[in-house]
């Protein structure tokens, strides 16, 4: 896949991140480009989910910043918004699919309405607007209409995921966060799912961060990869050349013990 | 009342009792918006209305006279012990006409008879929080509330078309304060609900188990939330009540034998006996009581 050429979405600079004497993360500097998914591997505890924490600005950082291209094309340090800012950002232009779809969802409120809040926090007070909006993003996740009205606790673990993501995808973001999206999904299950990623990110021009250990993953649905260690990024570049030719030993490792599994 | 000797007036002592009014200021300073308060261990249970109590004997003075109900009802266990805890407490003057009260404390409903400037509607709350049944995280509802943050309101609506075809909530029916706060007015009937807004008397809310008091200011706007295709509707009845004849007002179901008859009577019962008196005055015929 080749990278958009593009003035970057997001620029990440110097991000660090402790957990009290606990290192999360040291000096990750990064940019994504609109319509550009990056793909952040490593072994557990490399500092994956810190770093799409403070990405998405649900974690703060020690030191860092960040800066994105708001819609209106204005530049902003996001850790200089306020909260109400943050937030609006969170559930419009951003997504954030989580693995574990109980942090993502609300199992207690219908299919329908999980997609419908979104737009029902952005304004919308049309129930027949909504719903039919709900029920277009069910279809584009391949979920059937008639379940508009279940909960997602009556759903498979691949279905709660396109949920999430139909859930996201609703308020069209240029940009979502995934943490390890497809863990835990028998493998016939994770291939819908990823085919379902590649086509929003060609059809709607979505950028994504996407955390995994699954180089598979990484390969298939990123233009970009960054592999993390001890809470450093420690190799960054096109995701067919790294996987292809690593440059440092440990990637050489990682991408080896791949090939022998 | 050499009862009334022996208590503080009106049971509390009197810093609890600035402690509570301060409060209530800032209740009706930010109407809508759920002020915490150190609720006091009151001689009853929770869900018998401390909260209520608790506001009803910060605010009284030796010259209120007092007005209890608990679902539009004078005469109910809960409405006459409060009642008679205040009597004995304060000895103050109490009644069951809407008219001469100048405090009323309700559970459930707001009288039917126009409130006016002066008068003071303290409702008790069992649960302050709108927010809560989809959030039951209190650091994060605070938060909702803080940025304004209401979509989650609107999915329990949402839910509730999707399930039911209409909006079902009938009660604790979520209103929005003065453009601002989301409020659960709860748990009165949402047939209540257009009487609060723009309402001339002070209304005041005590959640005593949940510590929260809010507020409704005189004459502050309260608009019950709903979408554009299913707007909000108070509950209408298709008929009057089977004692005085209203119509327009809220009705009980009452049985009145054990064959299985019931009728439609005023949940108001001083409403109720008013209109009745009135028309034996005027010399109407008075609708019969079943027996
Ligand atoms: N809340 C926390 N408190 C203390 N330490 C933490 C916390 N969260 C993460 N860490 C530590 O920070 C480091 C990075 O953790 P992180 O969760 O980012 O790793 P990861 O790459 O996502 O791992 P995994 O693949 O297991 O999800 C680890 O050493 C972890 O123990
Ligand atoms: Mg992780
Ligand atoms: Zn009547």
């Amino acid at each position: 896949m080749i990278a958009p050429a593009d003035h970057p979405l997001l620029v990440a600079e110097g991000l660090t991140k402790h957990y009290g004497p606990h290192l999360g993360c040291a000096d990750v500097s990064l940019e994504i480009h609109e319509g550009e998914v990056v793909a952040v591997v490593g072994e557990s505890g490399s500092g994956k989910s810190t770093l799409l924490g403070l990405l998405s600005t649900q974690l703060l950082p020690n030191s860092g910043s960040i800066r994105y291209r708001m819609r209106d094309g204005e530049a902003r340090d996001l850790f200089a918004l306020g909260e109400a800012e943050r937030r609006f950002l969170l559930r419009t232009d951003w997504g954030f699919v989580h693995q574990d779809a109980r942090l993502g969802l609300r199992m207690g409120v219908s299919a329908g309405g999980n997609v419908g809040e979104r737009l029902m926090a952005v304004g919308w007070r049309n129930y027949g607007r909504i719903r039919a909006e709900a029920e277009s993003w069910l279809e584009r996740v391949e979920i059937a209409r008639d379940r508009i009205d279940d909960r997602p606790d009556t759903f498979s673990g691949g279905m709660r995921q396109r949920l999430q993501i139909a859930k996201n995808m609703v308020t069209r973001p240029r940009l979502i966060f995934m943490d390890e999206p497809t863990g835990g999904l028998d493998v016939s299950v994770q291939a819908r799912l990823l085919d379902l990623i590649r086509g929003f990110v060609n059809d709607y021009g979505l950028a994504a961060v996407i955390v995994t250990h699954d180089l598979a993953v990484a390969r298939l649905l990123s233009h970009r990869i960054v592999v993390m260690r001890h809470g450093r990024a420690i190799e960054t570049g096109l995701t067919d050349q790294v996987l292809d030719d690593p440059r440092e030993p440990y990637t050489q490792l990682l991408v080896a013990s791949i090939l022998q599994a | 009342m050499s009862d009334a000797a022996s208590y503080n007036f009106a049971y509390l002592d009197e810093q609890t009792k600035r402690m509570i009014r301060r409060a209530l200021l800032k209740a009706v300073a930010i109407p809508g918006y759920q002020v915490p308060f150190a609720s006091r261990e009151m001689p009853m249970p929770y869900g018998w209305g401390t909260g209520g109590v608790q506001v009803t004997a910060s605010v009284l003075g030796a010259d209120d006279t007092l007005k209890v109900i608990d679902q539009g009802s004078d005469d109910t266990t809960n409405a006459v012990s409060i009642r008679k805890f205040f009597e004995r407490t304060a000895g103050i003057a109490t009644t069951t006409h809407t008219s001469e009260a100048t405090v009323i404390q309700t559970r459930h409903r707001i009288p039917e008879a126009p409130l006016g400037e002066g008068q003071i509607l303290v409702y008790q709350v069992p649960i302050p929080e709108p927010l809560r049944f989809l959030e039951p995280r209190e650091t994060e509802t605070r938060r909702l509330h803080a940025l304004e943050d209401y979509g989650l309101m609107h999915v329990k609506l949402y839910e509730d078309i999707a399930r039911h075809g209409h909006i079902a909530t009938t009660y604790a029916y979520p209103v929005k304060v003065d453009g601002r706060y989301i409020m659960d007015p709860s748990p009165t009937p949402k047939f209540d609900n257009p009487k609060m807004d723009m309402c001339p008397a002070l209304q005041l809310f005590g959640a005593g188990r949940e510590k929260r008091i809010y507020a409704l200011p005189p004459y502050t706007k309260v608009v019950s939330l709903d979408f554009e295709d299913h707007p909000f509707e108070p509950t209408k009845f298709d008929r009057g009540c089977a004692l005085c004849g209203s119509e327009g007002i809220y009705l009980d179901e009452v049985v009145t034998d054990d064959r299985g008859g019931r009728m439609f009577v005023c949940s108001d019962t001083d409403y109720c006996e008013s209109r009745r008196a009135e028309a034996t005055e005027g010399g109407h015929a008075l609708h019969e009581v079943p027996r």
